[in-house]
């Protein structure tokens, strides 16, 4: 019995272990959600880096600095690392961090496999950039890896790919696992589901979405392995599969996968812009019927990528319309955003300018791919930079600008220091100019029919694409500054901040001490 | 968290782990959903890999369908691949043969398949093949030169609208696969 006091003493009063060992074996949802947060930060920096080896290539025409083999591992790892390496880890650490503060619980559900979630995620990495080094170089057929560029004309690194990509799968399924299971039985008493704050519903959506595609991507990924390695034939017509039903499977996939990397961003400016505006969010069950709209329309959508296969008129114009209409609850929450701001009492603080750009040029993203949309119209824009334009103004400008306001919006709440405000408004402002100077002259290019992911171009883009390359070391050089605010701000330096933080903020989180204590609503609140 | 809440957490995860292993089945699934959707709607041009009897069919002199050859090798395939006749124009129900060439110019043992495309996809649905050389591997030795037949006629169900369709037949060089397979029965 002794023992079993002894234990439960225990349990309350951590003896935290130190130094790294802290990090490595933290089952503490704070932890976790910082270890995600650093560990995204610095995919963010490597695929940023390669995004500077590919925009280097292309400041002239000509082949100058790297051969075209390396060029297109530098697009295909560059586009993986992005989306699986820092956009999804930034937003599960968020949900990490903040789900249970939001909800007025005391850890996620499920702590052990929260740590391993977190922890399998640096292999899979490790293991993707190791294959860069390997004799025939990384995987080069695009993140896309459409057959049969990674079945029969790709590398022997094609094996370390799939493997890669299994472990970053399984992670991000154990994470939503997580996140929902943590909303559904944790929810402090009184906390019903419509009153649970936007970024915990776009979460709870998002987890679904994650575990209905992330095991069809292992499949099509294990598809790939063994036609290129154990003689299958999914994808090889010469044995009665068909390469065309790669791009089927993918982008069954793929589509649910640009809103989970979508859906948290909507959440997270929706708990930013009322706090500014100092409003309530106008139309909340709206925002939450959208949400859930966008991610039941995803999975009816996929073959929008694929109008230039030689599907049947009828198949075009389905996706096409269907495409059409996810731009209407998309509607709805932009309309939401700016309705909370009408006739607001609106202060300018960092988080604010970086949840406005998000409206605007996220907006602009939205509306280029709805021209994408357009059956006819896509035949010209297909595979050029029009498109690389339209996913860089939602994923860059969209959900790492969001992610970058919720992390100055939340950042005070964390250290308990308010963050270098002025370093932080040049961050804003540079990543701001420099954003659009790289990615809004891609839109021209793109309509005079510039391909993507290509070393070389004609020449008359060449203008142009010095112009695009100055803007991305622009911007690359601009998150040096981010990770100037960041680092100050974890040495906890700055003024100390009170328990609300922002003067509108309202929600649980808001209510625990700054920073936020290790262990938080142990005693679950109760929520009127 | 109480003791009493855990088993409540197992439930869930059990569920949700059910989603993951079934989506997981579903991604394979969509292998053979995909060939039974393209069979039913004819939509991505593949004709039937069996060969279908002539027997019974009333031949519609009414109207005339023209169809068009194409052939071509795979990236790899050294063979010389053509056809007799580029275009035939048969009545729906009116046996018809046409002769392809293979020439296998290469010093080794070639192993070829060919695979049919037909398009309008739509078209597939009613080619009725009652003797092809797509229906089986097609061995040619070093320097050989081969005749394949092909025999087909057109369903007379096919739709007022096609007058003109044409199938492409790609030949793949499949020697190492069969040589695969032939290791492992022998």
């Amino acid at each position: 019995m002794s023992t079993a006091t002894e234990h439960a003493h225990d349990d309350h009063h951590h003896h935290m272990p130190t130094g790294i060992k802290r990090w490595i074996f933290t089952t503490n949802h704070k932890d976790i959600g910082t270890l995600y947060l650093w560990f995204a930060f610095i995919m963010f920096l490597v695929g940023g880096a390669m995004a500077m080896v590919i925009r280097a290539e292309l400041f002239q025409p000509g082949l100058q600095i790297v051969e075209p083999n390396f060029f297109n591992q530098m697009t295909t790892v560059h586009g993986l690392i992005m989306v699986f390496g820092a956009v999804m880890p930034a937003f599960t650490g968020l949900a990490n961090w903040l789900v249970p503060m939001m909800i007025g619980a005391p850890d996620m559900a499920l702590p052990r496999m929260n740590n391993w979630s977190f922890w399998i995620l640096p292999f899979a990495f490790i293991i993707l950039l190791a294959s860069l080094f390997m004799e025939g170089g990384g995987p080069a057929f695009g993140w896309t890896f459409y057959a049969p560029l990674s079945t029969t004309y790709s590398g022997d690194s094609t094996a370390l790919f799939v493997f890669s990509v299994h472990i970053m799968g399984i992670s991000s399924i154990m994470g939503a696992i997580n996140v929902i299971v943590t909303i559904w039985n944790m929810r402090a008493p009184g906390m019903t589901w419509m009153k649970m704050p936007l970024f915990v519903w776009t979460w709870l959506i998002t987890a679904f979405l994650l575990i209905a595609v992330m095991p069809v991507l292992a499949g099509a990924v294990t598809m790939v392995l063994t036609d290129k390695f154990f003689g299958t034939s999914f994808f090889d017509a010469a044995g009665g599969g068909d390469p065309v039903m790669f791009q089927h499977i993918f982008w069954f996939f793929g589509h649910p996968e640009v809103y989970i990397m979508i859906l948290p961003a909507f959440g997270i400016i929706s708990q930013i812009v009322p706090t500014f505006s100092r409003k309530k969010l106008f139309g909340y069950a709206s925002m939450v019927y959208a949400t859930t709209s966008i991610a039941l329309l995803s999975f009816i959508v996929w073959a929008h990528h694929m109008f230039t296969t030689g599907m049947p008129v009828a198949a075009e114009l389905f996706f096409m319309i269907a495409t059409m209409l996810i731009s209407v609850p998309t509607g709805v929450k932009v309309f939401n955003w700016v309705a909370t701001m009408w006739r607001g009492s609106l202060t300018f603080e960092v988080p604010m300018l970086f949840a406005l750009a998000f409206i605007v040029l996220f907006t602009i993203g939205g509306l280029s791919g709805l021209m994408l949309a357009i059956t006819p119209v896509d035949f010209q824009y297909h595979d050029t930079y029009f498109v690389v334009a339209h996913f860089h103004y939602v994923l860059v400008s969209g959900a790492v600008f969001s992610i970058m306001a919720a992390v100055y919006y939340w950042l005070p709440k964390w250290t308990g220091k308010m963050f270098d405000v002025t370093l932080a408004k040049w961050h804003f402002w540079c990543s701001l100019i420099s954003v659009n100077v790289l990615f809004f002259p891609m839109h021209f290019i793109g309509l005079a029919g510039m391909p993507r992911r290509i070393p070389d171009y004609a020449l008359q883009f060449a203008d142009f694409n010095k112009w695009i390359s100055i803007g991305g070391f622009a911007f690359g050089l601009s998150q040096l500054i981010f990770l100037a605010v960041v680092i100050k701000a974890c040495r906890k330096q700055g003024e100390p901040v009170s328990d609300q933080v922002w003067e509108g903020a309202e929600g649980l989180e808001w209510e625990i001490p700054s920073p936020a204590p290790y262990h938080t609503f142990e005693t679950p609140p109760v929520v009127k | 968290m109480s003791a009493s809440e855990r088993p409540q957490h197992g439930r869930l995860v059990v569920k949700l782990v059910a989603i993951v292993v079934g989506m997981f089945g579903f991604g394979f699934a969509l292998v053979p959903l995909y060939d039974v959707f393209c069979d039913i709607t004819g939509i991505n041009g593949k004709t039937e890999n069996t060969a279908a009897v002539y027997d019974g069919v009333t031949v519609d002199t009414s109207r005339t369908v023209t169809v068009e050859f194409i052939t071509r090798t795979n990236s790899g395939m050294p063979w010389e691949f053509t056809v007799e006749t580029r275009r035939v124009d048969v009545h729906p129900g009116e046996m018809a043969q046409v002769n392809f060439f293979a020439r296998n110019p290469a010093s080794r043992d070639i192993v070829g398949q060919a695979v049919p495309s037909v398009s309008p996809g739509q078209a597939a649905l009613f080619l009725n093949k009652t003797e092809c050389f797509c229906f089986n591997h097609q061995p040619l030795a070093a320097g050989a030169e081969a005749v394949m037949p092909m025999k087909f006629y057109v369903d007379p169900q096919l739709p007022e609208d096609i007058r003109f369709f044409t199938v492409q037949y790609t030949l793949y060089d499949v020697t190492a696969s069969v040589a695969d397979v032939a290791m492992n029965q022998g």
